[in-house]
């Protein structure tokens, strides 16, 4: 079941150089891998600790664990018909709450379709993914103030609406900056390779994570591109690309608030790939998973980001059981108030869709409005 | 000639109404490949890199998708963008991005964000171009929802539309395709200052009652030879729709009850192409008043041959003429 990459990061470089006249070497580059805190939780002897205080560390496990449950809860409600297909992100909770703690209020986020809990880490109320996921543009109405651009569906297609996002904060003035997230399978997009193109060309405020969840639907990372690591496509537009271990959450804040910084003083974009798992499925509509074993996400499941920050509290003596009842119960509330708010939001109404079609309705729209309405069958509208 | 008026071709009324538009509004920035130092391959953005600056005209990498796809951003977050794409060939990659994005961020949102940008294509044949430089996809674009589509007939009309896509007030994504066989085909009086066509209103270029020839673009110019031609025997009215979405329906559908007779006239592809749009809505609301078939002239349905050929699937004043015929001599 499991496909041996070895044969597609064969480097064959060396042997072509030992047949041809010495080269003069133009350039050389480096992918740097960051870990701050091990698979048991334990921060590495000499790694900088970002200083967050105790009480962001456990505000932060809080979020992760509130996410966790949306996640299943969502999934649930899919199940029992409650709500419409949803991706899942379980798994990753650790990068998209890093994601929220890097960023600061006027900040814009450009999500993808698996990032739900980076945009409730942002400040979307988690009823309004519900909604969104149920099948309801209002679902999208963010809350004004909340600067998070609408999830998109088309893969990769975000990554040039962050990086003009980006250039119009710049070219207003203003201090802040746009991070947009993609996955594994994105950055084989022309979307990708336009979007960080221009924005390293015009050297522009904007941060870049990839999620390296191992797979695009069912495709493995290593039959989506030949190179070694994604990170160093950024190498190809010049600008700053770096690995880290996406299940750790001080990695994740480490690099992503640095790469933000640096966006925000205006020297420029950067690349993140983030190395995890999607321990749920791709959504709840693909079922089925020939194409991964179950040797393999269980293997996934001993680096749960969850875990590994649980212990780490631990070790900070900031976490007892007593607490995790409390935070247990704590989430399960804010998810059941999440549900409730969620089950009282009235249907769709049939006119919105004609209304938010243009800044004016055309009388076209109008006059197929009233039929659908059933004031005024089309045939008859006055053209 | 009024003193304030100045004979421009569309070349010079549409750098004409950029500059006004990027003197009066700072939002707007010019984008695309070759529009800044080299004034653009129709020289349409001459001069203004050098008098507003790179950073509002701004010389692109090679990539229509990331012009677009930028331009929406941007858009989003405030800015009035004008990404321009060098040739009608090239746009259909930028499909997904206008389709999937800048058309439906109103609807996706609520209303909580919304896509003001302009697009500017050159569009058409008739100039000699290389391969997939003389392409009409005007109704990819005018049948797409939430996205608006305007294409001028001529300078006058090209300055008055692009002030008016570009005014505060215009908050929808529009695509203005430019016939590049109008950018140096003539001359007209332009008047030097501000002044917009309303977007979405057709125009009744000359008054007729036996016969209404609807038309846009490129096609008007020859419309105008082609009625002169007849002039002494059939009195025709020439409808320039100049915005293909939304359509004017009412001012297309006076004409026709006035008329009683229809030729649609374009040089785009004819199967699913805007005279099909134009003949069912006439069939659906007016055609008790018809006195003959609608008649279409247009191109035919093969991709545009390369120069040598061009003016072979081009239709010009003679297949005009042929089709008045048909139409005027129908009997029942």
């Amino acid at each position: 079941m499991e496909r041996k990459s070895e044969d597609y990061h064969h480097d064959h470089s060396d042997e072509n150089r030992k047949k041809g006249p010495p080269p003069k070497i133009v350039k050389k580059f480096e992918i740097d891998s960051i870990q701050i805190l091990d698979d048991k939780g334990k921060t590495h002897d000499g790694a900088t600790v970002p200083a967050i205080s105790d009480e962001s560390l456990k505000q932060a496990y809080e979020q992760m664990k509130f996410l966790r449950l949306f996640d299943t809860k969502a999934v649930s409600l899919q199940r029992q018909g409650r709500m419409g297909a949803y991706s899942e992100f379980k798994g990753q909770e650790a990068i998209q709450v890093g994601i929220a703690m890097a960023m600061k209020k006027e900040d814009w986020l450009f999500p993808t379709y698996r990032d739900s809990a980076a945009i409730i880490a942002r400040g979307v109320p988690p009823e309004y993914l519900l909604r969104y996921w149920s099948g309801d543009e209002e679902g999208q109405n963010f809350p004004e103030g909340v600067n998070v651009f609408p999830i998109a569906i088309p893969v990769a297609s975000q990554i040039p609406h962050a990086v003009g996002g980006a250039w119009a904060l710049k070219y207003k003035g203003e201090d802040a900056i746009s991070l947009v997230t993609i996955g594994d399978g994105g950055t084989s997009k022309a979307d990708f390779y336009e979007g960080m193109n221009l924005a390293g060309v015009f050297n522009l405020p904007v941060v870049c994570i990839i999620q390296n969840n191992q797979y695009a639907i069912s495709l493995p990372r290593e039959y989506q591109t030949h190179t070694a690591t994604l990170a160093q496509k950024g190498l190809a537009f010049g600008i700053e690309a770096m690995q880290v271990d996406g299940n750790d959450l001080l990695g994740v804040y480490f690099v992503l608030s640095r790469a933000v910084e640096k966006a925000r003083r205006g020297d420029g974009p950067t690349l993140i790939e983030a190395i995890t798992y999607r321990l749920g499925h791709h959504t709840t509509a693909t079922g089925d998973e020939p194409y991964r074993s179950e040797a393999e996400i269980e293997r996934w499941k001993h680096r749960d980001p969850l875990e590994r920050l649980r212990m780490f509290l631990e070790q900070k003596g900031i976490w007892s059981q007593s607490y995790e009842s409390d935070v247990d119960q704590q989430v399960k509330q804010r998810m059941d108030e999440a549900v409730r708010n969620f089950e009282s939001f009235p249907k769709p109404r049939p006119e919105d869709m004609f209304r938010y079609t243009y800044s004016q309705e055309p009388p076209k729209l109008k006059s197929q409005e009233e039929s659908l309405l059933g004031r005024q069958p089309e045939a008859q509208a006055a053209g | 000639m009024n003193k304030d008026n100045m004979q421009m071709n569309m070349v010079q009324s549409i750098n004409n109404a950029l500059s006004i538009a990027l003197e009066r509004d700072r939002n707007v920035l010019l984008l695309g490949e070759d529009i800044g130092a080299a004034g653009g391959v129709f020289r349409v953005t001459a001069g203004l890199q050098e008098r507003f600056g790179s950073e509002r005209v701004v010389d692109t990498p090679l990539e229509e998708q990331g012009i677009i796809g930028t331009s929406i951003g941007m858009a989003a977050l405030g800015l009035r963008p004008v990404p321009e794409i060098q040739f009608d060939g090239f746009s259909y990659v930028t499909l997904d991005q206008l389709i999937n994005h800048a058309a439906r961020l109103r609807l996706r949102t609520h209303g909580r964000l919304e896509c003001p940008l302009v697009v500017r294509i050159p569009v058409g044949g008739g100039i000699k171009a290389l391969e997939h430089h003389s392409d009409s996809p005007e109704t990819f674009y005018a049948h797409v929802p939430g996205l608006k589509t305007v294409i001028p007939s001529g300078p006058y009309e090209a300055k008055g539309l692009l002030l008016a896509s570009l005014s505060k007030d215009q908050r929808d994504p529009i695509v203005f395709l430019e016939p590049k066989r109008l950018y140096r085909g003539f001359k007209e009086e332009v008047p030097e200052g501000e002044f917009e066509i309303e977007i979405g209103k057709a125009n009744v270029v000359q008054e007729g009652s036996d016969l209404s020839i609807i038309s846009y673009g490129a096609s008007i110019p020859l419309v105008r030879t082609s009625a002169q031609n007849f002039a002494d025997r059939y009195s025709i009215e020439i409808v320039d729709i100049r915005t293909l979405s939304p359509l004017d329906e009412k001012t297309v559908l006076d004409s026709v009850r006035k008329t009683g007779r229809v030729l649609i006239f374009y040089e785009a592809p004819r199967t699913l192409g805007y005279g099909a749009e134009v003949a069912a809505i006439i069939s659906e609301k007016a055609l008790e008043y018809l006195k003959a078939p609608i008649v279409r002239v247009t191109g035919f349905d093969v991709p545009m041959p390369l120069a040598k050929s061009e003016s072979y699937d081009i239709p010009d004043v003679n297949s005009i003429s042929k089709g008045i015929e048909q139409v005027m001599n129908y009997v029942t």
